[in-house]
Parts: structure tokens; C-alpha cells; sequence
């Protein structure tokens, strides 16, 4: 481990904010309020597609203590353009001529009691005149169903520019990868596999709903807002405005779970623009039920093709995978392509062939949820992989080892994989089951059967990361930077590197949360990102400011290596307790664009995280109900700078995928999601973990990363719903292709196999 | 719509009294008019127990009782589980062990495991399953919050 003989990194120091936490105290913007804001509370579309004719809001605003009520019209007072999204400007503040979902804010009431405005918001009326919708992927392909005019890219991304303009599609985005010759290889394949498999949408469900207060102070505005992305919220809010970055100022405490809910920007469009129009504070805080209209997951389709030769190698493989975008892009057509370049999975494989869709539709907006579409793309090719082993008669994990990639070796996208621990990974998940041991196979109803999946991600990339680190008179140190804590722990491993590079203790060390005004720029906190970025932007500042400390030491006449402490310095420079030295430090790790023609790249990606999951349980063959009786989860991220905390990351992330495979899922009437809220929308709790959970990390070093460490959030997600479907089928011998794995689903199938289908309900 | 009345109650051992509207729920009263934000609304249907508050010694979903109904009661809150600068012994506990990751959903695990521990100084895994039952954690800390109650049990036996 690189960690050894280090004081702070690599040992699991509590979390800073701990006791902040188990007193009730740590600050969340749901919680917040101030002196004379008003509460909006959203009205919202109850048509999937449709023009706007009228909207009434004369009864709202008659309704006593209503302050004020706004449609989007209102909102062109304040912002003449008022589309935002990161990806694509297609998302308007409240819709504006037309409506694209059932959910979709349409009007808003401003009142100083939450519960009037409530009440007043369900006072408007709204008229449309219908239009053709479109839900489902694979139709959103061809159909006549179109959900925008026209694609309107964001000047962010030069790779989507050329985009812009494009009429009469659903495709927002279309990546391809081409590698070898795909067709020559099938064609010449011994045996050629080809499977379909479906996702379900999902919703993030922090517990902290999503939130902004927004309030103008001498004439700027400034944004408390549960956010993963500050520096983004500040662009990106400038831009509508037309103002200077200075003159918006976005704070971020802690948040109560983000998971990508929270990325980009989400509730900040709102809440700015009515703080603007009422000139009073505003705070937009949204229920649980209305982060269901607000963000989910990607529900996917995935057609894979795999050829192999005669000695079971693959030798071809093609992947198409249609992404439901939703309504709005977010971040979508990122997804489509960060993950896309991915699609084909972690093996060797020389003629690859990946065609990657986002599409529009008709329901709430996707976007990224623990892994960036990753587990999306996992699901697919592990379940694949697992029936080809099944097809050739070769054990599953013996497949996958005569397959893998292997460090050296050029992933699918054209660059090398450096500095991942695959075999280990595989070989300790190996290990951790037991698998060359028999397995019981069990009697009568419950049958137990095991599986295993692998998935690796790519770092979302190029992407920048600054810092600074202020060493204080006394030798205490504060971090500035944007990163998010959202209980993911990046607060204590940041003063864990300044503390390591400054050699202080940790307690001497504070991280000043993400405040526009004092936090430098940080692309945001997602995608298992800010150990390896924020890590190396912290490092260099601390290490700069040690330099200039050394230096200070040096102008002082003081022998180099001289072990006078910080304190003593400061006060032979200065007279007295005064003074500081600030170092500062900004990070982007080199990265060539994917070719637009073949989607190759030398350098798509600094690191690559790996994620297996194994999985033991048992189906009971009467009910269909699967119980998981053990969920190893072995990962690759590099050197763990706080092994507990990683620990966490891995289990929660593996449970979380967990609600995604076996109950999670938005179900429709139409467009209408009719289980928004938490008494139908089922997330794991303390009655659905797993008998027995193991976590590993096998030794491993990224060399390029600060402290030999790459990220670790989502690497937990990757292969869980994969490695369920394939012990299921192990159990009982039948494949489930479409995510989640009911007890109706499984008991069906059942019934299929065994020639009694049951009728549809 | 609303009508305002005044109640008396105890808030974290003091006698108070506040001017409550009538729909107004408890976490609405306790951070509205004290201050109080370790209660916090989630789900707003009473399924994740982030808004638990203890009243009459009974756990109750705050964001479902109207703070109405806190009149003559006793109330007690997570801001009063520390003493004198000096944590619970759940508290304590939830620390020693990484019981939490954003934090959100502590203060109700913590009152949950307190109240528990009240009943039953010693739990097993499962009595902890069944009795935080109706707490949820997505972050998914549950094997972390197990371990810190059946802690938090040592610390109280001593």
C-alpha cells in the first residue's frame, strides 16, 4: 500500500462533521429559513404533451395570504431566454407554449405559509390542446410522436454542437464507437450470441428533497441550494441573467444524499428567478413525491451481439443501447456517451462495435443516478456474458477470466487500460465464494443458486478541479474547495491530504463548504470524481503552500530540514500571531476527445474503477420471492485513503443497487407516474439487506492518483443486478432480461418454463 | 383557513409555550418557532422517520402530528440527547461505528435506538431490525446503525 508510514492517509478517521450529525445540528438548506421568505409551491402539468391554450390563476391568487402567482410568461420579465440544462438549453424555468410531461412545473404560487400556497397551487386550471406522446425508447426511435421542434445543444460541450438545429427527431444524442471489423468477425464467428435486455426507471430518493432558497443581497443574488454541482448552479445562473459570475453566489452545506439527484442544476432556475420577480426570498422546496417529476434514471434498452471462435473467445461484439432520456436532456446525452464508450465491458475483444442512443420522451427527465449509466450497461453485457458461458459449457467465472482485459491492453474506446487490479478483483471474489467448492443445490420450494457479475466505469473527463489551502499564524489549516459532501465522507479525505502533505494533525485541519464567494471552481461532485480530481487540487495547494513555508524558513536563516513548528515561523516573520501563506492548486488530467467518426480515443480517461459482485441466494419457487442471503462486493479504487468510509461507499452503493434489481421502479398509467411517494415506491430497508455482507478492496495503486487513490462511490452499483439475475438463474434455471426482479416476475417465468403460463393480469 | 392557538408543553426539559397555526405539523412548530432543524421532513408520510420526535416518551412521526396536539405534552428532540457538552451513549456509539453517512436520517435512528434501549438493554440484530423498522437510511448505513445500537447498549450497561 502506498499509504504506509503516513500518519493520516490510509487509516479511517472519523468524519469530521460527526457530531454535527449525531446532535441534529449539521445544516441543510430543507431546514433552512429567513426573515420574510416567501414558500413556492408548484402547479404542475397533468398532460404528457400538449400547447398550452390558457391558464386560469385568478381563483390562487384570490385565496387569502397568497402573495403572488407566476407562469412562464411571468418569468420572460426576468429572463428573456429562460431554457437551462447542462447538456442542452431545452429546459424551460415553467413551460412556456408547450407542455412535454405529466409533472412538468407549469405555474407557481408565492405565500409566507407553505400551506396556502398548497392550497392555491391546486386553484389554477390549465387548458391544453393535447398532442401525440411518446414513452418508451425503442418507439421514440421512429415514432411521429416528436417531443421537441428542434435540438437546442449548449454551447458547454463542443462535441454536441453539431447538433444544433436538428428537426424532427427524439435522438439527442448518437454515439458510435467502431473498432476492427465488426461484420468480417461475426462473420467469421464458431458461434454468435445475441440477447436483449431492458432497465426500469428509477428515482434517486435522497431524503433531503431538492431545494433552493434564493435571496438578493446588495444587488446580487445568492443561492442556498442543496446542489452537487455549486460552480455549475453560478455559470450556468449568470448566463440566464446575463450577469458576471461575481454577482451570483451559491452556498452548499451538507446535503442529505445526492446520488446525481442533485447534479447540475435542478430547483436554482425557480427559486432565482421568483426571488428576482417577488424581491423577497424565496424558497423552493420540493416533497418527495415532486423529485419524482424532477430527475430519474435512464430506463434502457440494450440489444448485445457477441461473436466467439471455436475455442470460445470473443472475437466480435456489437452493442446498441437505446437511452430514455425523459423530457429534458440533463445530462443524458452525456451519459449516452461517457458510459457508451464503455458499453462493450471489460474484455479483450478486438472488433467492436457500439451504437449509443439518448432519446427524448414524454416522462420526467433522466439523468445520472450512482454510476452514470453504468449499471445500466453492466446488467446487460454480464447478463450476456453469463448466458455464452452458460451456451459453451465453460464456468462463468472461468469465462470471464479468459476473456478480461488486462492492464496494457487497449479498451474498446482506443485507450490502454493502466493500473487496475482485475484479476484480483476476480480472484478475491473467487476466493470470498469459495467457487471451485460444490455449492448445495438445496430441496424442495427454496432453491439456492450463486452468481457473480464484473463492471469497470471511466472517469467522466476532461474535468477541473481547484483549491486552496490557508495556512493560518497558529499552523491550523483550512481547505477551500467546491466539493459536495453528501455523505460520501470527501470532506475528511480532503483535510486527510492537506493534513498528510502540511504534516499536521487532522483535527487541525477545517474544509470551508462549497460558497461560490470563497470556494474556487470545481466541475462538480459526481461520477466517483473528487478523490482523484479535488484529491489532486488539494494536494498541489498543500504542497505549494509547505513550499512557501520552507521558503519562509529559508528567508528567515533557518537551515533547510529545520524543525521549527509553523506557529514559531509566523511569529519570527511577523512580530507576533499574524499572517498566512495561501497555496492554491488546480487539476485536469489530460485527455484527448473521442473521434467523431469512430468514438476512438488514446486518452478518453484517467483512470478506470473496477466493481464485482457476488451473490448467493435463494428463490422460492411457490412465491417467486428471491432472498439474497450474502452480497460480496470487491472493488478496484486504487489505495483506500479511509478504508471505513470506503467500506460504506461499497455497501451502500450495493444496497441502493440492490432497491434497483429486486422492487424499485416508476410505475405509469400513461404518462402519469402513480407511485411517487414511498408507500408504492419500495427503497431497501433494514428488512432487505442481505444476510451477510462482505466488502472488499484488493490492493491495488493508481499511480497517477494523489496517494495511489482513484474513486470509489458508485464502483459498488456496478454489478449487483447482473450477478442477482445470474444466480437466479443458477438457482431455477430461468433468465430474467428486464430489470426488476419481482416475485410476479420470477414467479412467471417460472410458470413459463414449466409450460403453465399464467395469464396476464 | 388556519386559526392560531396557543399551547404549553414541555420542549427538552423547559416549559414553553407557542402560537401554532392549526395545520401546522410538529417539525413545522419545532423549526419554525424554536429553531429546532434536528426533526426534518422526508417522505411526509410517516415511512422514513426522519422527522421522529419523542412526545410523552412515545416515538412519533413529527411531519403527521400537528403541533396542536403537543399542548400539555412533553416533548423531547435530538438536541436534547446531549448533556452538559457530554454526547449519549447513542450518540456516541453512532460515531464510534460510522453509523451515518449524509446525516438526514440520524436524528430519528438515534431517538429510535435510544427508546430501544429504554425497553431492552441488550438487542439483538434482529430486535433492532424490528425496532427501526420504520426508519430508512438511503445511504443504506444499516449494518453500521446495527452495530452502533448493540454499542450504544454496551456503553449504557457500562
Amino acid at each position: 500500500m502506498a499509504a504506509r508510514g503516513t500518519t493520516v492517509i490510509g487509516h479511517s478517521v472519523p468524519r469530521l462533521e460527526s457530531r454535527d450529525k449525531v446532535t441534529g445540528r449539521a445544516e441543510y438548506i430543507h431546514t433552512m429559513r429567513i426573515p420574510g421568505m416567501l414558500h413556492a409551491k408548484v402547479f404542475r402539468s397533468a398532460v404528457s404533451q400538449g400547447r398550452i391554450k390558457s391558464i386560469d390563476t385568478a381563483d390562487a391568487a384570490a385565496v387569502p395570504g397568497v402573495f403572488g402567482v407566476y407562469t412562464g410568461e411571468d418569468i420572460l420579465k426576468v429572463i428573456p431566454e429562460p431554457y437551462y440544462g447542462p447538456a442542452f438549453h431545452d429546459q424551460p424555468i415553467l413551460a412556456l407554449g408547450k407542455v412535454h410531461y405529466v409533472g412538468e412545473p407549469v405555474a407557481v404560487v408565492l405565500a409566507e405559509d407553505p400551506h396556502v400556497a398548497e392550497e392555491a397551487a391546486q386553484l389554477i386550471y390549465a387548458d391544453y390542446e393535447e398532442l401525440p406522446a411518446v414513452y418508451d425508447e425503442i418507439e421514440a426511435m421512429t415514432s411521429e410522436a416528436i417531443v421537441h421542434d428542434e435540438l437546442k445543444p449548449a454551447g458547454t460541450f463542443p462535441d454536441l454542437k453539431h447538433l444544433a438545429g436538428r428537426k424532427d427527431t427524439n435522438i439527442a444524442l448518437d454515439y458510435h464507437l467502431r473498432r476492427g471489423d465488426t461484420e468480417a468477425a461475426f462473420a467469421g464467428a464458431a458461434r454468435v450470441f445475441e440477447h436483449t435486455f431492458r432497465t426500469q426507471q428509477t428515482m434517486h430518493t435522497p431524503l433531503e428533497p431538492m431545494v433552493t432558497l434564493a435571496e438578493q443581497r446588495e444587488g446580487r443574488l445568492v443561492l442556498h441550494s442543496s446542489s452537487q454541482s455549486p460552480s455549475f448552479v453560478r455559470i450556468e445562473i449568470a448566463r440566464l441573467l446575463g450577469w458576471p459570475e461575481n454577482k451570483v453566489r451559491v452556498r452548499v452545506p451538507f446535503l442529505g444524499g445526492g446520488f446525481g439527484a442533485k447534479v447540475y442544476i435542478k430547483t436554482e432556475a425557480l427559486a432565482a428567478a421568483l426571488a428576482l420577480l417577488s424581491n423577497r426570498p424565496v424558497k423552493y422546496a420540493q416533497t418527495m413525491e415532486e423529485q419524482f417529476y424532477t430527475i430519474s434514471k435512464h430506463p434502457s434498452t440494450f440489444r448485445i451481439k457477441s461473436g466467439v471462435d471455436g475455442s470460445g473467445r470473443l472475437v466480435a461484439r456489437h452493442c446498441e443501447v437505446l437511452w430514455n432520456g425523459g423530457a429534458y436532456a440533463d445530462i443524458g446525452p452525456r451519459v449516452t456517451q461517457k458510459s457508451g464508450i464503455t458499453a462493450a465491458g471489460p474484455y479483450d475483444i478486438e472488433n467492436v462495435s457500439i451504437d449509443s442512443f439518448a432519446l427524448y420522451t414524454n416522462r420526467p427527465p433522466a439523468g445520472a443516478l450512482r454510476g452514470f449509466g453504468i449499471p445500466q450497461l453492466v446488467w446487460a453485457y454480464e447478463s450476456h456474458t453469463d448466458l455464452i458461458a452458460r451456451e459453451l459449457g465453460v464456468d462463468p467465472l472461468e469465462y470471464r477470466r479468459r476473456n478480461i482485459l488486462k492492464n496494457g491492453r487497449p479498451q474498446a474506446v482506443g485507450t490502454t487500460l493502466v493500473d487496475t487490479e482485475i484479476d484480483g478483483v476476480l480472484d478475491e471474489l473467487a476466493r470470498r465464494m469459495n467457487w471451485t467448492a460444490p455449492f448445495g443445490r438445496g430441496e424442495g420450494s427454496i432453491r439456492p443458486g450463486r452468481g457473480i457479475a464484473v463492471g469497470f466505469k471511466a472517469s467522466i473527463s476532461p474535468t477541473t478541479s481547484i483549491a486552496i489551502v490557508n495556512v493560518n499564524a497558529d499552523g491550523s489549516v483550512i481547505v477551500h474547495c467546491s466539493t459536495t459532501d453528501m455523505g460520501q465522507g470527501s470532506d475528511t479525505v480532503m483535510a486527510q491530504i492537506a493534513a498528510e502533505v502540511l504534516s499536521v494533525a487532522i483535527d487541525k485541519v477545517i474544509v470551508v463548504h462549497p460558497d461560490t464567494d470563497v470556494t474556487p471552481y470545481d466541475m462538480s461532485t459526481l461520477g466517483s470524481r473528487s478523490t482523484y480530481h479535488m484529491g489532486h487540487a488539494v494536494k498541489l495547494a498543500a504542497t505549494e503552500a509547505r513550499d512557501k513555508l520552507s521558503e519562509m524558513a529559508k528567508e528567515l536563516g533557518l537551515p533547510e530540514g529545520s524543525n521549527v513548528p509553523v506557529d514559531e515561523l509566523f511569529r519570527r516573520k511577523y512580530g507576533m500571531q499574524a499572517g498566512n501563506v495561501v497555496g492554491t492548486g488546480s487539476f485536469i488530467p489530460p485527455y484527448k476527445p473521442t473521434d467523431h467518426e469512430t468514438g476512438q480515443s488514446p486518452e478518453a480517461t484517467p483512470y478506470w474503477m473496477i466493481g464485482a459482485t457476488g451473490v448467493e441466494l435463494a428463490v422460492d419457487t411457490e412465491t417467486g420471492h428471491i432472498a439474497i442471503e450474502r452480497l460480496i462486493t470487491v472493488a478496484d479504487l486504487g489505495t483506500a485513503l479511509n478504508p471505513e468510509i470506503v467500506a460504506t461507499q461499497l455497501s451502500g452503493a450495493a444496497v441502493m443497487q440492490l432497491g434497483f434489481t429486486l422492487t424499485e421502479e416508476m410505475v405509469y398509467d400513461g404518462g402519469q407516474v402513480t407511485n411517487a411517494n414511498l408507500a408504492d415506491y419500495k427503497i431497501p430497508g433494514f428488512f432487505d439487506m442481505p444476510g451477510i455482507m462482505e466488502n472488499a478492496v484488493v490492493e491495488a495503486e493508481q499511480k497517477s492518483g494523489p496517494f495511489g487513490a482513484k474513486g470509489v462511490g458508485e464502483s459498488g452499483t456496478f454489478g449487483v443486478s447482473p450477478a442477482v439475475a445470474n444466480a437466479v438463474h443458477d438457482a431455477v434455471g430461468i433468465r430474467i432480461a428486464e430489470m426488476p426482479l419481482t416475485p410476479e416476475k420470477v414467479f412467471r417465468a417460472l410458470r413459463d418454463a414449466a409450460g403453465q403460463a399464467l395469464e396476464e393480469a | 383557513m388556519s386559526t392560531k392557538r396557543t399551547i404549553e408543553f414541555t420542549l427538552n426539559g423547559r416549559a414553553v409555550s407557542a402560537d401554532v397555526q392549526s395545520q401546522w405539523n410538529m417539525v413545522e412548530m419545532l423549526q419554525g418557532v424554536f429553531g429546532l432543524t434536528g426533526a426534518r421532513e422526508s417522505c411526509g408520510q410517516g415511512l422514513c422517520g426522519c422527522c421522529t420526535v419523542l412526545v410523552d416518551g412515545e416515538a412519533v412521526t413529527g411531519c403527521l402530528s400537528l403541533a396542536a396536539a403537543a399542548d400539555g405534552k412533553t416533548v423531547e428532540t435530538i438536541e436534547h440527547q446531549e448533556q452538559g457538552g457530554q454526547l449519549s451513549a447513542e450518540q456516541q456509539a453512532f460515531i464510534e461505528t460510522g453509523g451515518f453517512q449524509c446525516g438526514y436520517c440520524t436524528p430519528g435512528m438515534i431517538l429510535m435506538a435510544k427508546k430501544l434501549l429504554d425497553e431492552n438493554p441488550d438487542p439483538s440484530d434482529d430486535d433492532v431490525r424490528h425496532y427501526l423498522s420504520g426508519n430508512l437510511c438511503r445511504c443504506a448505513a444499516y449494518p453500521e446503525i446495527i452495530r452502533a445500537v448493540k454499542r450504544a447498549g454496551e456503553i449504557r450497561r457500562g
